[in-house]
């Protein structure tokens, strides 16, 4: 396994958050160490051991698809940090688009 | 009625039954208690002091419950301690809470905890410093770190917590109450936001192991909106207490539990613990996990892996904080969840998209979930030999208030707990002596198979009358 080589500014762009440079120099001895530490799993043999996803395992809960009540609208929409009418308001999104 | 806020669920429901008091009076004992100590204490963050008496006026058998700030309430904040739900009003009732509520219990008051559950003292909330009551120059443990100091300081009658690693078990070890984390599986997560979705239960916070028995009956139990909970049938709890004896159970200690990271003091206790059960009749087995060592670096790929898929749903979009110097749409992702979340949970977020990246992820989270298949069947083995398995909680009691700054110094807290987590067993956290030196609560642990909470409380409850 690669030691340690997490780039934590990369990193947070792929994970979609800002960081400042203080937080960067902070962050990446940190995260260095943890990935250091989780490491020690690769020293185990798993071959031919199947991967565990949940701590107990329902397989295909499945319903009837059929309509149900459900939230109104308005509640829907009550915590939105921009509304226009019934929908979402969003600041332009298409880049170099014309207004 | 005086002191009324000292009761567990239990006594209440019997005064309430008897007549001694009403609900009203129990709920305003309550309300009186946290006007007079959540300023030093800080383990609510809001208390809905009208919506209470409302719903104690509305229901003769009410009994008051804190609630973690992350379990969704109709018409109360949801924060999850977190800059980015600051103003969020829940829309509906989780599960568990229409549960509790039919269930006779009322939802007011709403206690801190580390962001998004992410920590071990709740010193990572971003609302409000949470002190331990039984030494306020403590911290409470966590995460669900305002539900014990409720609990432990008499400011609730009991609480509902969550435990992903450890969040229900070590702060209640930290503040002397019961506290349980259900099989998973056992409890609904409807309604209760995500951190790490293959390890987080929703688990009772309490006063005494009958009052957890109590409140884990109301608590437990298939749920069409959430497909991990099997239908399985939910033992009568409070039944199961009857007669609770040591006699004839095998108890298993595992060897992997005793360490040099242990505190003396804390092994003293567990020590003398599982001699109280030796005495009062169990047999005492020697038992090996051997993949214990591992556990914690599984977890600290699986949680913050999870984390962070379940966390990209904090975007600016739909509710939440939003940046208002977003000028395209990276910035509206990037600067709202920079300006909304706080350290750990960007640290986090961080951790688990580096497991899940391409070129990295099956050396880290693929690997995780074979190792933890291994940790699971430690368990699986184990438990054909015993009935339980007894250890401690934390590696240590409280500790002070901003004396652990390093992050995975931080993250050894949960050393103990996580293994079963990870298997998915239930286990509970009970109050088992005082240190020495600095007479602060210490917690017992008891484990035992997936879905046999009965046989847990059984246990505990025999344990806790021989204390």
């Amino acid at each position: 396994m690669n030691t340690s080589k997490i780039d934590v500014a990369y990193v947070a762009e792929l994970a979609r958050l800002e960081l400042t440079d203080e937080e960067k120099a902070v962050f990446q001895p940190q995260l260095e160490n943890i990935v250091k530490y989780v490491e020690k799993i690769a020293s185990v043999n798993v071959d031919g051991v199947p991967p565990t996803l949940h701590g107990h395992t329902v397989v295909n809960a499945l319903r009837e698809d059929e309509v149900r009540p459900s939230m109104s609208r308005d509640e829907a929409l009550a915590n939105a940090p921009g509304r226009t009418g019934d929908e979402f308001l969003l600041p332009k999104i298409v880049e170099g688009a014309e207004s | 009625m005086s002191e009324l806020w000292k009761l567990g669920i239990t006594e209440a429901r019997a005064g309430l039954a008897k007549g001694d008091f009403s609900s009203v009076e129990l709920t305003q004992s309550i309300i009186d208690r946290v006007r007079d100590r959540n300023g030093e204490i800080g383990a609510y963050l809001t208390f809905d002091e009208e919506g209470a008496l409302a719903a104690a006026r509305a229901n003769p058998k009410g009994v008051p419950l804190a609630i973690k700030d992350l379990i969704n309430v109709r018409g109360q904040p949801c924060t999850c301690a977190s800059k980015i739900l600051k103003g969020y009003v829940s829309p509906y009732d989780a599960t568990v809470i229409r549960k509790v509520k039919e269930a006779d219990f009322i939802c007011a008051g709403r206690v801190n905890m580390d962001e998004f559950a992410m920590g071990s003292s709740t010193e990572n909330s971003a609302l409000g410093r949470t002190v331990n009551p039984c030494d306020t120059s403590r911290v409470p443990g966590g995460s669900s770190g305002g539900s014990a100091a409720a609990v432990g300081g008499d400011l609730a009658i009991a609480a509902l917590g969550t435990d992903t690693g450890g969040s229900i078990r070590q702060p209640a070890s930290f503040c002397n109450c019961v506290g349980v984390k259900p099989s998973y599986g056992r409890v609904s997560r409807y309604g209760v936001t995500a951190f790490a979705s293959s390890l987080d239960q929703v688990g009772p916070m309490t006063k005494s192991v009958t009052d957890a028995a109590l409140l884990l009956q109301a608590l437990a139990g298939h749920d069409e909106m959430d497909g991990t909970t099997p239908d399985i049938p939910v033992p009568d709890y409070a039944k199961a207490l009857e007669g609770a004896s040591l006699k004839g159970v095998k108890l298993g200690l595992p060897k992997e539990y005793f360490i040099d990271g242990l505190d003396p003091e804390v092994k003293a206790i567990t020590d003398a613990a599982v001699k109280t059960c030796a005495d009062a009749g169990a047999e005492i087995v020697e038992v090996s996990l051997p993949h214990t060592e591992y556990a914690m670096a599984v977890y600290y790929i699986v949680a913050p892996a999870e984390a962070s898929a379940n966390l990209a749903r904090f975007d600016g979009v739909r509710y939440g904080h939003r940046s208002d110097k977003s000028d395209n749409v990276f910035n509206l992702y990037a600067r709202s969840r920079a300006e909304g979340f706080g350290p750990e949970v960007k640290r986090r977020i961080i951790m688990g998209t580096y497991v899940l990246s391409s070129g990295y992820y099956d050396a880290y989270y693929g690997r995780a979930l074979k190792v933890r298949t291994l940790i699971r069947r430690d368990f699986e083995e184990v438990f054909k030999k015993v009935d339980a398995l007894i250890a401690p909680v934390a590696p240590t009691a409280a500790f002070k208030i901003g004396e652990v700054q390093d992050p995975l110094t931080m993250y050894l807290n949960d050393l103990f707990t996580i293994p079963g987590s990870l298997a998915g067993n239930c286990s509970v956290s009970v109050p088992a002596g005082f240190t020495a030196s600095a007479h602060l609560p210490v917690g017992v642990q008891f484990i035992a198979d997936a879905f046999r909470e009965d046989k847990l409380l059984r246990v505990a409850k025999a344990f806790e009358d021989c204390v």
